[in-house]
């Protein structure tokens, strides 16, 4: 791993109820995280292959975290997204860099398939700052009940050096989804939107 | 009574804080059950029955946090507990977390005392006293928050309070929670040693008194 990793971070949020109204089953949203070493932090560079490399690395590693967090068959895995916060000392285009050439390709084998686009954020930071990372269904953008997105923060991460990369999968949609548009059951999922 | 809306378990490795890069990471985890707060919105001086109610609740999170941990349970060296009561409610709603909060993580963790006795709060820690017994004060904060509020957890070694290497703490918070008429009730647990711990003190491997503080 050429990543220098100082910690990582799981999180699962179960949600049971919503206004009073029992979900059965629960709808569930892991995100896993990294906190690594930016080694381009402080100068600009015109090549970014090591993130490049790092963002292979970390969708494989942060996409099987999130899916076994799920305690899930990858193939169950419904929607997905991806985030980066680039400490002080980086340039958007670190986050860039990891989230966008390679980290697709190993998340989609951890979840299998994933015909879509994978929905991302990405901004500058600081300890604790807090990024909502976009969800979508893996293999249809179009579908309605998993517009969504989850809350990816580390207290103490990124320093001025560091970069925060968070990857996002659930194995449900929006707890009480009920305002139309494109349903899981019309999935084609051919061209990743519908 | 008891009605759990949302559960939110996160899990941390850390291999080091720009030092030398740990043999063994510190596993540091925390789960937070988000209830509906029977007691929201009213000052109701009876609150009592609620606690033994939460017992099967302390429980359950107990275990799904060390599985969410993935490590052998005599490796949990430290815990800790916590609540954020939402704006409706007071702070005396998360003091019902004590006792069946602390309890359920001494008892996953071998404790084999008295429970009667541990309710009332009248345990001689000295007469249980064994190694691997989960014999410390559980420490805790708490505190009235707004949704996404974030909660400071105390973490200590679970025989002995004063293994000063394993003195932390764990930042917890819930997005969105607790809305005014919920309460979040958080356990949590470590590995054991700050991950660069150099400031001497009492080592877990030299506690000897089995009192729950040395």
């Amino acid at each position: 791993m050429s990543a220098n990793i100082r910690k990582l971070v799981v999180q699962l949020d179960e949600t049971r109820k919503e206004m009073g109204k029992t979900i059965e089953p629960p709808t569930r949203r892991a995100v896993a995280i990294a906190v690594i070493e930016n080694p381009y932090a402080g100068r600009y560079s015109e090549s970014l292959d090591e993130l490049i490399a790092i963002g292979e690395e970390l969708g494989a590693l942060l996409g099987q975290k999130a899916v076994k967090a799920l305690g899930i068959e990858p193939g169950h895995a419904q929607s997905y997204g991806k985030a980066a916060i680039v400490g002080e000392a980086g340039e958007l285009e670190h986050a860039a860099a990891i989230l966008h050439p390679k980290l697709g390709a190993p998340l989609r084998v951890a979840v299998e398939k994933g015909a879509a686009l994978v929905p991302s954020a990405k901004k500058r930071g600081t300890l604790g700052t807090a990024i909502d990372v976009p969800l979508g269904h893996k293999d249809a953008a179009f579908v309605r009940s998993h517009f969504d997105a989850v809350e990816a923060r580390v207290s103490d991460a990124p320093r001025a050096n560091e970069i925060v990369v968070a990857v996002a999968v659930t194995d449900s949609g929006r707890p009480l989804p009920r305002i139309g548009g494109l349903q899981v059951s019309e999935i084609k999922g051919e061209d990743g939107l519908r | 009574m008891i009605d759990i809306r949302r559960v939110f378990t996160q899990v941390e490795t850390i291999h080091h804080e720009f030092g030398p890069r740990a043999a063994t990471p510190l596993v540091r985890g925390a789960i937070g059950a988000v209830l509906t707060n029977p007691f929201a919105g009213r000052y109701e001086p009876d609150i009592l029955p609620m606690m033994s109610l939460l017992d099967p609740v302390g429980v359950d999170m107990a275990h799904r946090l060390h599985a969410a941990m993935d490590v052998p349970l005599e490796q949990i060296a430290t815990y800790g507990k916590g609540a954020i009561v939402g704006a409706a409610g007071e702070l005396e709603h998360g003091a019902l977390w004590h006792v069946p909060g602390g309890y359920a993580m001494r008892e996953l963790l071998g404790w084999k005392g008295d429970r009667a006795a541990y309710t009332a709060g009248t345990v001689d820690e000295k007469k249980t006293g064994q190694p691997g017994n989960a014999l410390s004060i559980v420490p805790s904060t708490k505190k009235v928050g707004p949704p996404g509020a974030t909660l400071d957890v105390p973490l200590t070694n679970i025989n002995a309070s004063y293994v000063r290497g394993q003195f932390d703490a764990i930042e917890v918070r819930v997005p969105g929670a607790p809305a005014s008429d919920e309460i979040v009730f958080i356990l949590a647990m470590s590995t054991g040693y700050r991950v660069h711990e150099r400031v001497g003190g009492l080592r877990a491997e030299n506690i000897a008194k089995w009192d729950g503080l040395r």
